[in-house]
């Protein structure tokens, strides 16, 4: 559920528990209360003004190999189907 | 024992002072306000124009300006009236401030139909305790855009209110200006097959505003957008595209204001995400926020939409001009009894563009 | 943006689209709920519904903690914020949704009670520190995901020793609401689930092993970019293919097993389980929601202002709840698009920018209306 966005650890504060993060070069100040252990060049996903969990990059990694190697595996076994082309003019 | 010196008025504090109710009163203070702040800010403004005598124009203490007609005209032209208001918070913000809006904004409203601005005036509604350095700054600001858009600030008026019932000033500027014969401008004329160009990236200017008031931080920061567009359609009009529609898309944002346009015209449109340009910082802001940037405020950008056949034309005439050097073609206009404005997703799919619904309030979730 | 921009490549998206077409068994029907209501804005947004196959149908469910808070909850806080005194701060979500009276919190607003809209609910500690003359009630709402922040705050408050700030509380759980949506006599035929990204986060995955169990339904977390929805959509398909009903996890990068159990343990500390709560559309529900716990009694909102909760039906004609089951559609309600718009909400649904109704209105409705017992009209991507 809700609006968050994964963003990327760029100073911490230990005694107050917050940080400052940045995503696509926009600074906000984040608290890391909800996090175990968080180090400066992690990516975490922010929520109302809280860092909620770190971003694994090796899993993300996984996934994103994961859309390609399925995309890989359809190119070579299935039969010839035309490319999609997005949705029709007017939205019918 | 000393005589008062006969006329002798103390002046006004610039550095320190405020603005208190008697500026407002009509009495010897608001005429201060004017002989001090606003007189010597503006008197750059008007130093092209001359009196029916051939003499440098000078406003005078009446109740209106006096003003010759330029005698170059075109013969058929039609006069051009626009007006429009500005209540910023805050009065000042990274890239502008309320006066530079203030002037620009009838600048470009008259820029929007095509027509050469000529004067613009200036009301200006204080709050008391206002600063009177804030208030200098502001005038001076004005003067700066009305010099580089050429125009001139030639009357106003001022009123007080009591603390707490205005945010520091409010302005509203109404500008007089020409439009030639034959350039016919309206959100009534968008054809099916017209290609809707954009001369810039979107959602500074919003952004620039709410940034201030979110505590948001930039490594480059985000600056609004604000410019004078006269220049530019002067431009636009002179290349030969034949245009039909100018928009400047100022609240409500792109997608407001290309709803209005499809609603006046009877038409729809299909836009293409990925052709808008967008800078990364105001995209990051946005998703941090939860905005859309297609529904911020721009103050230095316009839409045209002009026959399919001259858009290469019309987008050379922009990246030749420094307001248009990131113009793109971001869609094209359809046939739609429904009026739908559409998008097609960077993603791939398709949406719609709808209406803003009321004001753009930072979503959770 | 890295690890936003790769999982919305449309490369990739229109290579997962035809994997989509392969997948499906072409007489078969697949109806699948996104539990999310920021799924629910994900897919309308970025048009994946125009991707997906026509034998894939997505339900939406009630995951939008904005459509879901009762009427009755809303008076509360409208009638808190009218109180001499009192500054009420909401997340900007809350504002324009409906309640009785014709009021809103942003209609109360206008007429003097003193609304603040907070980001976060950290603005409303700041707000109770900078008015030590007023009471600060911070209106709570969401699922697993918004709650531990609000009992980070509340731990402050405490900390600080702050005697003027209060919550109204109305946070919710997903497993509850899930199984609710399964239980309902007028049973909605689903093949799977979508679960929720962010919620995932904090929970695990784990509290979703007994719908997989007990009801036979596949379940994929899934993230929140459309590349994500999708394979997840994928995985989905693959096991209704397969006779298989298990929990998988699209979500890797941010999700495990456990979740995070320092949030967890921290919820748990300050909160406790109501023996119920109404959910609009879903009626009362037991234990699928939260209150403060005794030693936060102080900070309680409802025991500081001696408020009663009172239950308020919807409009007559108002179709949130059955569209919150998942039982109907936004084109099925009369009031869609002709009183109830975005701009004069009748229900929740249509204010939250999450709700079914929000997200087909704004994004959708150029699309041909689909039923729920219709087979969807969209044409197939040519």
């Amino acid at each position: 559920m809700c609006l968050a966005l994964p963003a990327r650890v760029i100073s911490l504060d230990a005694i107050s528990q917050s940080g400052q993060v940045d995503l696509g070069g926009v600074r906000k100040t984040v608290s890391f209360a909800l996090l175990d252990e968080v180090a400066v060049g992690d990516h975490v996903i922010v929520h109302v003004g809280y860092a909620l969990s770190r971003l694994d990059p090796d899993e993300a990694a996984q996934t994103l190999a994961l859309f390609a190697d399925l995309a890989a595996h359809h190119a070579q076994d299935a039969p010839d189907i035309p490319s999609v082309q997005g949705p029709s003019e007017g939205g019918a | 024992m000393s005589l008062a010196k006969p006329g002798y008025v103390r002046p006004l504090d610039l550095k320190h002072g405020r603005i208190d109710l008697t500026h407002g009163a009509g009495g010897r203070a608001s005429h201060q306000l004017v002989q001090e702040v606003f007189h010597p800010a503006f008197a750059r403004t008007w130093t092209h124009l001359q009196d029916t005598h051939g003499q440098p124009w000078q406003p005078g203490s009446d109740d209106g300006a006096v003003l010759p007609m330029p005698t170059n005209l075109p013969a058929g032209h039609r006069l051009v009236l626009a007006t429009d208001a500005h209540v910023v918070s805050p009065l000042f913000f990274p890239g502008g401030d309320i006066g530079q809006l203030a002037v620009h904004g009838t600048v470009n409203d008259l820029a929007m139909m095509g027509a050469t601005p000529l004067h613009l005036t200036a009301s200006f509604i204080l709050e008391e305790g206002l600063p009177l350095a804030d208030l200098v700054r502001i005038a001076r600001s004005m003067a700066d855009a009305a010099c580089e858009a050429s125009v001139a600030i030639v009357t106003g008026d001022t009123k007080v209110v009591e603390r707490g019932k205005g945010d520091g000033a409010y302005l509203s500027t109404t500008g007089l200006g020409w439009v030639a014969p034959g350039v016919r401008l309206s959100g009534a004329h968008a054809q099916v097959g017209d290609a809707i160009v954009l001369s810039g990236a979107i959602g500074e200017h919003g952004l620039a505003v709410l940034s201030q008031r979110e505590g948001l931080q930039f490594e480059s920061p985000i600056v609004s957008d604000t410019a004078p567009l006269n220049s530019l359609v002067h431009a636009m009009l002179g290349c030969g595209a034949r245009l039909r529609v100018l928009r400047d898309p100022t609240r409500g944002g792109v997608a407001t204001t290309l709803n209005e346009i499809a609603a006046a015209s009877g038409v729809g449109m299909m836009l293409d995400e990925a052709a808008i340009p967008l800078q990364p910082a105001v995209q990051g802001a946005c998703e941090l926020m939860g905005l859309d940037p297609l529904y911020l405020a721009n103050e230095g950008k316009l839409l045209a939409l002009c026959h399919p056949d001259d858009v290469d034309t019309l987008l050379a005439t922009l990246h030749a001009h420094p307001l248009g050097t990131q113009a793109r073609c971001i869609g094209t206009v359809t046939e739609d009894p429904l009026h739908f404005v559409q998008m097609r997703t960077a993603f791939g799919g398709c949406r719609m563009l709808d209406w803003l619904m009321g004001d753009p309030l930072p979503r959770i979730c | 943006m890295k690890y936003v921009s790769e999982f919305r490549d449309p490369t990739l998206a229109r290579r997962l689209a035809h994997k989509l077409v392969d997948a499906v068994q072409p007489g078969r029907a697949y109806r699948f709920m996104e539990f999310c209501g920021g799924h629910t804005h994900a897919l309308a947004r970025y048009g994946v519904l125009d991707l997906l196959p026509p034998q894939i149908q997505m339900i939406h469910g009630p995951g939008c903690p904005v459509c879901v808070l009762p009427i009755g909850r809303i008076d509360m806080a409208i009638e808190l914020a009218q109180r001499p005194g009192v500054i009420l701060a909401s997340y900007g979500d809350t504002l324009r949704v409906p309640a009785s009276r014709q009021l809103s919190l942003i209609r109360a607003r206008a007429q003097g009670a003193d609304v603040r809209i907070v980001y976060a609910v950290d603005d409303a500690l700041a707000l109770a520190r900078a008015h030590s003359d007023r009471e600060v009630v911070f209106l709570a709402i969401g699922f697993e995901t918004t709650t531990p922040p609000t009992a980070v705050a509340l731990q402050t408050a405490e900390r600080e020793g702050l005697r003027n700030f209060s919550v109204l509380c109305n946070h919710v759980l997903t497993p509850a609401a899930m199984h609710a949506i399964l239980d309902q006599p007028e049973h909605v035929p689903l093949d799977g689930l979508v679960g929720p990204a962010h919620v995932s986060t904090i929970i695990g995955t784990r509290p979703y092993e007994v719908f997989a169990a007990r009801y036979h339904l596949p379940v994929v977390i899934a993230g929140f970019e459309p590349l994500d929805m999708m394979q997840a959509i994928l995985m989905l398909v693959a096991q209704v293919n397969t006779g298989r009903a298990e929990v998988e996890n699209e979500f890797t990068r941010a999700v495990s097993l456990q979740g995070n159990t320092r949030a967890q343990a921290l919820v748990h500390e300050v909160f406790a389980l109501r023996e119920d709560f109404a959910w609009r559309g879903l009626d009362r529900i037991p234990h699928s929601a939260l209150r403060l716990r005794p030693a936060y009694a102080r900070f309680d909102a409802e025991l500081r202002f001696g408020l009663h909760d009172r239950s308020v039906p919807d409009h007559p004609q108002c179709l949130c709840g059955p569209i919150l089951r998942g039982q109907r559609q936004p084109m099925d309600c009369k009031l869609f698009g002709t009183v109830c718009t975005p701009d004069n909400p009748m229900g929740a649904c249509m204010v939250s920018s999450e709700g079914a109704c929000a997200a087909h209105y704004a994004y959708g409705r150029h699309r041909a209306h689909t039923s729920t017992t219709a087979a969807p009209t969209e044409s197939t991507p040519t």
